[in-house]
């Protein structure tokens, strides 16, 4: 049983150490996103937590980094303001930044549900 | 004289022939209101109106023309103040001791004529609108335009020296025009510019005619300054007014719209301003579910209660879709074409356009078009609808009419769960801001004058017509804050609350019309919708940076609204309007508007500045 609890306990360890690296590197990077998301105005449209507006709703649920890229530097043919978004290109959000922007809307937490919140309640 | 508001018949469903005439019911009940009003107005002798009648008779003109305005019902006259209808206007004060109508002080000739537009959305007639006939009337355009492109009847007099002679030094010179009317022709339906005494009196009372005759909008009339001083001919008297029964659609083409409605398996409903009262929403709601059919609101009135388990439909889907008092529908023609659906069109804009502006819309092919006001051909449509529905098609109606309501209790349910994201969000998420209100309105008896946020639409139980009348009709900014002023002025008699949900920008257009609210006690609570920016336009900046890939460093910089941030409490604190904020947190909200309602249970107009996400 000893190396098992021994390898256990490395490996919770390890994990642990992984974890907290990740976060440590989370919060600055969603920091920085929330900078980024208001100087670019992606709020302008999604809102200042992503909640939507005249755009679509960026979180919680946010998608893959790779499936906003697609989005951010492809836009919308035919783009208004009613459907769709225009191409951001990389002089306007780098590549680095659009990273960050994503990890700033997937650390925001989930809404509470519409049945949690008495003024929603029918 | 204050006048009760008349209620309108109800609908005898039993009958056919009484169905088909309430319509006409309504409006005479309107008739009888105004001829009650006539009864009651002073008049000098009983003679026929002639220009060439009688002479003086010691008072002036412009007493007798109170005498007109008076019998047509007017309550009010919103104007800022001018010296060429100065005689007019002591008229009121004096001769009529300010009462029906009343003067009501404004700071913009904009904000009269938006004022009386609200005004008339919820009262159903017009009041007087006194300006200049040069500056005054400029001043006026924009929100003109609203009201002609909203079809709401606005009643404008313009004040002129109409002969050169009479034009003493450079000011008067500049504030007379030829045709005052031209400047306000392409947005009104009638105009004039009465040459006698006995013409202003036929031309004032067929301009309110023309007015209250759907499709309605705003007429122009020009009083000449010194016509107003002159003395009233002795035999001269108040023309009697008959509004004409709005247009019902002939009996043939409603038969062949009810039996493609009745043979229909997916028919859904468009309506824009289809409801023009009361009876309106009601016969809307009696329309529907005799079909089980979907209703689509378009939203320039309260078409049909928001709670309903009918509201809704996809016109994309339907086999048929009923367009009534529509706006632009050219792309719901153009998809049905293409599936062989029909679109069938019931409207009073068939009747009537101006060339100029374009608020035509994109031409639709229709398959049908009944030239006809939509409120006054629906008994008759239900009726015949009814006729001809046997009992199997009446079970498909019923099976449909439940799935609707399926999809109707799923749209809710989105919504109530789209309103949770950013719910404690600083600055205030309109949802949030929308649902704060509603938790203190539910259980008054309120009405939402104006507002650019749809969650109210979309989450309140909206199910009296008073409770919405709509947007902007020409989409001006300027029309909401002075729109609400005066939706809330003729709310006040009944007891209303009267709540706006106010854009910032809207609202430096024309911040006088707080002042207004003050000086006249008129209770509305004002709800700042704050995003500190002319919004929609950050957004088309950014579209437009970003597709000939520059920067958008500077996209607030002619659209935005801060550096430095408005103080709206402070603003509205300035005109004499109790107010609090900004307000950021959205825990704060709660507060705030039970303060505020206090002070508009008193009777007193109440300001709340919140900080607000862009949407």
């Amino acid at each position: 049983m000893k190396p098992l609890l021994l390898a256990t306990a490395l490996l919770c360890t390890l994990t642990g150490v992984v974890h907290a690296q990740s976060s440590k590197s989370a919060r600055p990077a969603a920091a920085n996103g929330k900078t980024v998301f208001m100087r670019v105005g992606c709020y302008t449209c999604h809102g200042t937590v992503g909640q939507g507006g005249a755009g679509a709703r960026l979180a919680p649920n946010t998608m893959p980094l790779a499936a906003m890229q697609v989005w951010v530097r492809g836009g919308s043919p035919g783009w208004s303001i009613a459907r769709g978004m225009p191409a951001f290109p990389t002089t306007v959000i780098s590549d680095s930044e659009l990273a960050d922007v994503q990890t700033y809307l997937a650390s925001l937490p989930p809404p509470p549900k519409p049945d949690d919140i008495a003024l929603l309640r029918p | 004289m204050e006048k009760k508001p008349v209620e309108p018949e109800s609908v005898d469903r039993r009958s056919f022939l009484a169905g088909a005439a309430t319509g006409a019911a309504v409006m005479l009940a309107k008739q009888a209101s105004v001829a009650a009003a006539q009864e009651a107005a002073p008049t000098q002798a009983r003679a026929e109106p002639s220009a060439q009648a009688g002479k003086a008779a010691g008072r002036p003109a412009s007493d007798y023309m109170v005498d007109v305005f008076k019998s047509l019902g007017m309550e009010y006259m919103f104007s800022m103040c001018a010296s060429s209808f100065m005689g007019l206007h002591e008229s009121i004060l004096n001769y009529a001791g300010n009462k029906s109508p009343r003067a009501i002080a404004c700071t913009h000739e904009e904000i009269s004529v938006a004022m009386a537009n609200g005004y008339a959305k919820i009262d159903g007639k017009p009041v007087l609108v006194c300006a200049h006939s040069t500056v005054g009337a400029q001043h006026a355009t924009m929100a003109l335009f609203d009201a002609y492109a909203d079809r709401v009847p606005v009643y404008l007099v313009l004040g002129n020296t109409n002969d050169a002679a009479n034009r003493d030094g450079e000011v008067f010179w500049v504030h007379s025009a030829q045709d005052p009317c031209a400047l306000v022709r392409d947005i009104t339906k009638w105009d004039d510019n009465p040459a006698s005494i006995a013409h202003f009196a036929e031309s004032a009372v067929r301009a309110y005619k023309i007015a209250m005759t759907p499709p309605m909008g705003p007429v122009a009339l020009v009083v000449d300054d010194h016509m107003q001083d002159e003395q009233v001919p002795v035999d001269l008297r108040v023309p009697r007014v008959a509004v004409p029964t709005p247009p019902a659609g002939d009996s043939g083409a409603v038969a062949e719209v009810a039996k493609l409605l009745v043979a229909a398996e997916n028919p859904v409903i468009i309506a824009d301003r289809a409801a023009r009262t009361p009876e309106g929403l009601k016969l809307m709601v009696e329309l529907a579910e005799t079909l089980q059919a979907g209703v689509v609101d378009s939203g320039h009135r309260l078409n049909f209660p928001t709670r309903h388990p009918l509201r809704g439909g996809s016109p994309a889907q339907a086999d048929v879709v009923l367009a009534l008092e529509h706006g632009d529908i050219s792309n719901v023609a153009r998809q049905a074409r293409q599936r062989n659906a029909k679109v069938l069109s019931i409207s009073s804009t068939h009747l009537f356009q101006r060339s100029n502006y374009q608020d035509v819309m994109r031409y639709a092919e229709v398959d049908m078009a009944v030239a006809a006001d939509a409120e006054a051909t629906l008994p008759a449509l239900i009726e015949e609808i009814k006729r001809q529905t046997g009992d199997a098609r009446r079970e498909a109606f019923r099976q449909r009419g439940a799935k609707v309501a399926e999809t109707n209790r799923n749209t809710y349910e989105r919504a109530r769960t789209e309103a949770t994201y950013g719910w404690d969000a600083s600055p205030v998420s309109t949802a949030r801001l929308s649902m704060e209100l509603w938790a203190q309105l539910k259980n008054e008896d309120w009405s939402y004058v104006t507002g650019w946020v749809n969650w109210p639409l979309r989450l309140w139980n909206f199910d009296k017509h008073y409770q919405y009348i709509g947007r902007a009709g020409a989409e001006g900014v300027g029309y909401y804050a002075p729109a609400s002023v005066g939706a809330a002025l003729a709310n006040k008699k009944h007891g209303r609350i009267s709540v706006s949900i106010q854009p910032d920008g809207d609202m430096m257009v024309a911040p006088g019309a707080l002042w207004t609210a003050a000086r006249h006690q008129i209770p509305l609570l004002v709800v700042m919708q704050n995003n500190r920016a002319y919004h929609q336009e950050v957004m088309w900046f950014q579209r437009e940076a970003l597709l000939r890939n520059r920067s958008l460093d500077l996209a607030h910089t002619g659209f935005g609204l801060g550096d430095p941030n408005i103080d709206f409490a402070k603003l509205a604190q300035s005109m004499g309007v109790a107010a609090s904020g900004p307000i950021s947190d959205p825990k704060a909200l709660a507060g705030a508007i039970r303060r505020g309602l206090q002070v508009v249970k008193k009777g007193e107009p109440y300001l709340i500045d919140v900080v607000t996400q862009p949407r």
